[in-house]
């Protein structure tokens, strides 16, 4: 039998010579325009698109390079990449975004089209992760994994990321436009609501692929949650009707002031009916072969992602189960980051970049090199990028998650939090973000550590804490259980809290607490807020129920209590 | 101020029209989409070709049932941030068949170049002193496209495609 290097399996879209030029191209076209720049024949204002459609930022300190993970997949050799462009270029480490993309924070002007041109190397850029254009498409990170998934989305996803790559019509939008997919039966592990668009793969009663489209959901200073536009959307017509909304979105959405321009305030101005009308209008009249998502191109994309050779193993791993019983801090790992599989004896393993005291989601090179050979032994050469900052095995042997649990200890890599309290979102804020009123990272290092007893994360459960410097809300404090939101008043930091967000299919925006607090006050009010809620649930009840059955006052009370 | 055509300067045979100059008697004139839906009969009561200036704010949509009598369209961009003028070229070739013209003026920088082009715009106008070269230059980096362009009418049977040379 010939021997398949592991990455071969991993799911995600795996370039030929075309797209390996394509992305070639595009790093002389960049390259060319730092020389422009650099020579002054491009000026900042002018520079300034062309540079953040290649994912570089200027902020407080450096440069910043946002690069495209798309839909957060990645094969072993890319990881091995970035960790070695982190090592080079920037100061040895990365930081995963809430947008399943990896950021560098120390980067300098002239090296970046050498770092692209090293991007390219292994099939990456950073097209698109930044500008007025169409972003990263975010999808479900247990995508090809999860036993409630109705049909891989990542097939889709990369379908809009091919379609959306450098759109002549839609490369100079009102403002950004994010593009989110889940395909879970159940769930909806993708916070499709809280997107420009938002879709939901589902099958019909004759076993068609379709979706559920939801438009105008977003973060930001103005809160929406996405209302839904059509309940039926035939696969076929997918690109017909993404072409159909950012048409209207390119004519209608306003430009004269940029907080107002994202397509949510369209579709709130213009009324969600007549926003309807005019995007089916549009749709109905360029539905038709030019746009009709051939199943053929279907079926040629779903083979990239086809799924990795199983074995046949029974659906439960009698080592794993025994390890469980033997070592308690393995069963806590087990029970929280650890997730069922649609094969048998097979599981899905979140790696918590969320140590107690740590910067969420950053990562070491060292350590990325760690998880990629891990990836490579016990999950086919492939890791995911999560939303929730974190990275996932997603095939990943039951009879292996003993050794994997050990090698993840070795790099400070095995804490036990996916889904707890300790499992927190966070922006750079103003540690490193020109927008920023706050710092967050302060904020989240002082929380994860106030909650670092696994227990008491254990006792405490399914709490999701979430922080944003600044109401550009990067760190999604609107749908956190607990949010967190930096303010500057006088030019001192402080912070508002708000309580019964939730990302979900039934997603909530939180309500404000009260007052702003500083960041000591802050933590403490957390803490007690926890405590009450702790005090008053019923058996089994989520934080988010128990809120909705007593309202706000408790929590209220308790935060402002005087110490 | 200098035209540029597949990637080269040409010459300008149009003249562009204040709204208060006199209408001259000959040669082909340009006016704004105002001042054409103020004097449209005495503007077609001439034999010479006529031109319409669309500002960002005007969608093809209101010159559509009038089409066939412009020879040129022009497409205004007051910022090149304002990415309205990619709809509306597109829209004047795809959904009305206009096949006169299109013509982009304002603030347009070379990069956007490709894509006006692949948005069905035929002419760019540029501020003077500007080097056609780097035009020329834009036009050419990127080969592949990853949808259709305007004029490639066959059905979506594949997303990438090598973008046809200028």
């Amino acid at each position: 039998m010939t021997y398949v290097h592991p990455r071969n399996h991993a799911g995600i879209y795996h370039y030929d010579e075309l797209d390996r030029q394509f992305v070639r191209e595009r790093v002389e076209q960049f390259r060319f325009q730092v020389e422009r720049r650099l020579k002054g024949e491009l000026s900042e204002d002018e520079f300034k698109p062309l540079r953040l459609m290649n994912g570089l930022y200027l902020q407080l300190h450096a440069y910043m390079l946002r690069i495209a993970i798309p839909y957060g997949t990645l094969a072993s050799h890319q990881l091995r990449g970035l960790s070695e462009i982190a090592r080079r270029y920037d100061k040895g480490y990365g930081h995963f975004t809430t947008r399943q993309n990896l950021q560098l924070n120390w980067i300098k002007l002239e090296d970046t089209p050498d770092i692209l041109g090293k991007l390219a190397e292994i099939d990456m850029h950073a097209i698109q992760t930044s500008g007025n254009c169409v972003r990263n498409v975010t999808t479900d990170q247990f995508a090809g994994a999860a036993p409630d998934e109705v049909v891989d989305p990542r097939v889709y996803a990369e379908i809009l990321r091919q379609w959306t790559t450098i759109h002549p019509e839609f490369t100079f939008l009102p403002r950004k436009f994010k593009i989110a997919i889940s395909a879970s039966g159940e769930a909806d592990r993708a916070a499709v609501r809280v997107h420009d668009i938002g879709l939901v793969v589902k099958k019909n009663a004759e076993g068609e692929t379709g979706f559920e489209v939801y438009v105008g959901g977003g973060l930001g200073r103005t809160p929406f949650i996405a209302p839904k536009t059509r309940g039926w959307l035939p696969e076929e017509d997918l690109i017909a009707y993404i072409e159909a909304v950012l048409r209207v979105y390119n004519q209608a959405g306003r430009r004269d002031n940029a907080f107002k321009a994202r397509i949510k305030i369209l579709v709130h101005e213009t009324k969600l009916d007549k926003f309807i009308a005019l995007v089916e209008d549009e749709f109905a009249r360029i539905r038709g072969p030019k746009f009709r998502l051939d199943s053929a191109i279907v079926e040629a994309i779903r083979s990239h992602f086809a799924p990795p050779p199983f074995e046949e193993l029974p659906p439960a791993s009698d080592l794993a189960v025994r390890r469980r019983a033997d070592d308690a801090a393995f069963d806590a790992w087990v029970r929280t980051n650890v997730r069922d599989h649609k094969a048998p004896g097979h599981a899905s393993v979140t790696i918590s970049l969320k140590p107690a005291g740590g910067v969420p989601g950053d990562i070491s090179s060292e350590q990325m090199d760690a998880v990629a050979d891990l990836a490579d032994r016990h999950s086919f050469g492939e890791i995911r990028v999560t939303h929730e900052q974190n990275l996932v095995l997603a095939h990943v042997k039951q009879d292996d998650l003993y050794a994997l649990w050990q090698a993840l200890s070795a790099v400070g890599l095995a804490t036990a939090n996916a889904g707890l309290i300790g499992d927190i979102i966070a922006c750079p804020g103003l540690d490193y973000c020109s927008l920023a009123n706050a710092r967050s990272i302060p904020i989240a290092q002082a929380l994860s550590e106030r909650f670092a007893d696994p227990a008491k994360q254990a006792e405490i459960g399914d709490l999701k804490i979430k922080i944003s410097g600044c109401i550009n809300a990067c760190g999604h404090h609107h749908v956190g259980a607990i949010g967190i939101l930096g303010v500057d008043k006088k030019g001192e930091e402080f912070y508002q809290i708000t309580v019964g967000g939730n990302a979900e299919l039934d997603a909530s925006i939180g309500d404000i607490l009260g007052p702003a607090l500083t960041a000591d006050e802050a933590v403490d009010a957390v803490e007690r807020i926890v405590d009450r809620y702790l005090e008053r649930r019923q058996p089994g009840e989520r934080f988010l129920a128990t809120l909705a059955r007593l309202g706000q006052a408790p929590f209220k009370e308790t935060a402002y209590a005087a110490d | 101020m200098p035209l540029i055509e597949n990637g080269r300067a040409v010459a300008d045979r149009w003249v562009s029209l204040a709204d208060d100059a006199a209408l001259p008697a000959e040669g082909g004139v340009i006016v704004s989409f105002a001042r054409w839906q103020a004097e449209r009969d005495a503007l077609l009561a001439r034999s010479a070709p006529l031109g319409v200036r669309l500002p960002s704010t005007v969608s093809a949509g209101a010159v559509a049932p009038d089409l066939e009598r412009f020879a040129l369209v022009v497409v205004e961009f007051p910022k090149f941030r304002d990415g309205r003028g990619f709809t509306t070229a597109r829209e004047l070739r795809e959904r009305w068949g206009y096949t006169g013209e299109i013509r982009a003026v304002g603030n347009i920088i070379a990069d956007q170049y490709p894509l006006l082009v692949r948005c069905g715009v035929s002419t760019v106008e540029v501020p003077d002193g500007t080097d056609v070269e780097t035009w020329a230059r834009t036009l050419n980096t990127v080969t592949i496209a990853y949808q259709a362009s305007v004029g490639e009418d066959e059905p979506l049977a594949l997303l990438r495609r090598r973008v046809a040379a200028a």
